[in-house]
């Protein structure tokens, strides 16, 4: 079992023609992944990489039957293709767009508001249940199909801590990207959820960082509801206030966006803090085999 | 995107903020002339990117238009050191020059996005002219909120809440709500992160007035505001964080310590960092250096490393994803062809491509210190450091 994709997924890619999107669309098909349809405004009728394209969801999802899109578009122009796809029903969207206006996005949560679609993202690196599907730009190879769950709020991080978990014969169940954005569409606490329930998810690994209160809120799950395991780590514990790392929503701006925070909130909850981000994987391979026993 | 003080009350008044009566003056003769325009008591105010400029003496009181001049010349061309700043301080260009008015209670209203709601929020108090998570923790029963829907706009209901949540009566009730609907007009046609006014005075004569402005801009945004990038001061920025964004490094802060790191993605720049002081070092900035498809930018983050003359190691992480390792090793090669590096450099490769970049690496005859994985990475950069290996 796996949450969000699987063998059943089948995959539109919205900016199928562009560079980026053609080039990923390429590696998902490679790992496995059944891409049925692209969109492109303009460019509807041709094909690509022996993918139909269309010029809008509407029709494609009508067409083929695709029932998870994956978003390539421009920041500008980001929003619209996530509402567009919820108005055809998809009910899995993965944006992978990197930097898309704040306001761009309350327009858009206020949209997804009352509909069963679940966003993924933005500035996401995406979503894999290893051995099944990739709808993400993620490397492929350093996954290993197994039973840890991995939900993340960064994309090379994440790299590292599967490559971590795989070296030690660790597999993973899904791993999920949720963005590095200040408003992503789903949160830890909405994949936590997931894994819950997901029979082959016996442990998660939850990689936060600096800024909001995701992890906090993820703490107050683990706290009500999680029985499962959880590893967690929070980067930027040496970031200055006020400095925008990189990511959108990495930025102190106030007492909670601490990392000391954060790892104190999930340390009470009983989450299991990895001492380093090198030893991630040690930590899930601790708690595994306490399990186990 | 931050701006200065006069330039976010320019941009209040648009929206039918009330703000004291004022002018920016960069010379100490355009000070006294400023205030000999407004008459009577004038307040000189350091126009620069830090809160707590109060405190730090950016902020004084002058009697007469001389003694405005004077202030003027003693604040102008000096670096303001505040709370908020470095130890080396930001460099005062400008100083606002504004009327001054008889302040009978100081309020606190702002309007953000709050992260939980995915909404718009407006945060009031009357517990203005302290930093508001300091009221927050005092005393939390003094904070208002409403969350706005973006389909519908501010309302003045919401507007009445926070309005005598704040103990206005009266007529205030009303300018508050007028004064409300014109921030959150202001907060959603300009795109901003943060529309604030701190403190919002209410004068002896009942009028509510925004004593001091703030507004930061989403910089996702700015392709659709000329108007605001224009009022961009990169001399209030760290130098070396300019110079960055012109070889086309974005994602780039400058740090205390003596590593140079170079990293792709910005959560594994962040863990890198972490690592190096878990192994009893410190970066000397965080640097995520994206995805890319040719060289020119490894070459310049290298040539950031020779310009910061903080810098004793160079570690390179690199995890190919989208970013390929090859391309990161040549670039690594050329940066050694092209300038003279004077410390020890680490490089910890793996992902895309990461035979072909080792193979690059240890062809090209360049001396750097090869480690196995992360923690190694961290570590050799460290030990570098400290002169323990080369």
């Amino acid at each position: 079992m796996s949450i969000l994709v699987d063998k059943a997924t089948r995959l539109l890619v919205q900016g199928i023609t562009g560079g980026e999107g053609s080039f990923h669309t390429q590696r998902c098909i490679e790992y496995g992944t059944k891409v049925v349809a692209g969109v492109t405004p303009g460019k509807g009728g041709n094909q690509i990489l022996g993918v139909p394209v269309y010029n809008n969801v509407e029709r494609a999802v009508a067409e083929t039957e695709a029932n998870a899109s994956i978003i390539f578009v421009p920041p500008a122009f980001a929003a619209d293709a996530i509402m567009e796809a919820t108005d055809a029903g998809i009910p899995l969207i993965v944006c992978i767009t990197e930097g898309i206006p704040v306001m761009d996005m309350v327009k858009v949560h206020s949209y997804l508001k009352g509909k069963s679609t679940r966003l993924i993202g933005p500035n996401c690196p995406g979503v894999i249940s290893p051995g099944k599907c990739k709808v993400g730009i993620m490397v492929g190879e350093i996954h290993l199909p197994g039973n840890v769950g991995v939900v993340s709020r960064s994309g090379t991080l994440t790299y590292d801590v599967v490559a971590q978990l795989t070296s030690l014969g660790i597999g993973q169940s899904t791993c999920v990207g949720i963005g590095g954005d200040a408003l992503p569409g789903s949160t830890f606490v909405d994949i936590l959820n997931l894994f819950n329930v997901d029979n082959d998810t016996k442990a998660v690994v939850l990689v936060g960082e600096i800024g909001g209160i995701f992890e906090q809120e993820a703490a107050e799950f683990i706290k009500g509801e999680m029985t499962k395991p959880v590893v967690a780590f929070v980067a930027g514990s040496t970031a200055p206030p006020g400095k925008r790392m990189g990511h959108a929503g990495a930025i102190i701006t106030g007492i909670a966006g601490k990392a000391s925070e954060k790892i104190k909130a999930l340390s009470a909850v009983g989450a299991l803090i990895a001492p380093n981000p090198a030893e991630i994987g040690l930590t899930t391979k601790r708690v595994l085999d306490r399990i186990s026993t | 995107m931050k701006v200065h003080e006069y330039q976010a009350k320019a941009v209040m008044s648009q929206f039918g903020i009330p703000v004291p009566k004022g002018k920016v003056a960069s010379t100490p003769a355009e000070a006294r002339a400023v205030a000999k325009e407004i008459g009577g008591r004038v307040m000189v105010k350091a126009q620069v990117y830090a809160g707590g400029r109060g405190k730090a003496g950016g902020i004084k009181m002058a009697d007469t238009p001389e003694e405005a001049g004077e202030i003027a010349s003693r604040l102008l061309g000096t670096r303001l050191v505040t709370h908020q700043t470095g130890a080396e301080g930001v460099p005062i260009s400008r100083v606002l020059v504004e009327e001054v008015s008889e302040v009978h209670r100081e309020l606190y209203i702002s309007v953000l996005v709050d992260s939980t709601t995915r909404l718009p929020l407006m945060m009031a108090s009357e517990a203005g002219g302290m930093e508001i998570e300091e009221v927050a923790q005092a005393a939390p029963e003094k904070i208002f909120k409403v969350s706005i829907d973006p389909a519908v706009g501010f309302q003045p209901f919401q507007g009445r809440k926070l309005a005598y949540g704040m103990n206005l009566t009266g007529k205030q009730v009303t300018e508050a709500t007028k004064l409300m609907t014109g921030l959150y007009q202001l907060f959603m046609t300009k795109d901003c992160c943060l529309v604030e006014i701190n403190p919002l005075a209410v004068t002896a004569d009942g009028r509510l007035l925004a004593l001091d402005a703030k507004l930061n801009f989403d910089d996702n945004a700015l392709f659709r505001h000329k108007d605001i990038q224009e009022l961009h001061d990169e001399e209030q920025e760290e130098p070396l964080e300019v110079q960055a964004r012109q070889w086309g490094i974005n994602n780039y802060v400058k740090m205390d310590g003596n590593i140079g790191c170079m990293v792709n993605g910005a959560g594994l720049a962040m863990a890198v960092n972490d690592l190096i002081q878990y192994c009893g070092g410190s970066a000397a900035n965080f640097l995520d250096i994206g995805t890319l498809n040719t060289t020119d930018r490894v070459v310049n983050a290298f040539r950031m490393f020779v310009a910061d003359s903080g810098v004793k190691v160079v570690l390179v992480n690199i995890f190919g994803g989208m970013a390929r390792v090859d391309v990161i090793a040549k670039g690594v090669v050329e940066a050694y062809q092209q300038m003279d590096i004077p410390f020890p450099v680490v490089v910890r490769l793996a992902g895309t491509n990461v035979d072909e970049g080792k193979r690059i690496l240890s062809e090209s005859g360049i001396n750097f210190i090869e480690a196995e994985d992360f923690y190694d990475g961290a570590h050799k950069a460290v030990q570098a450091a400290k002169g323990q290996i080369k």
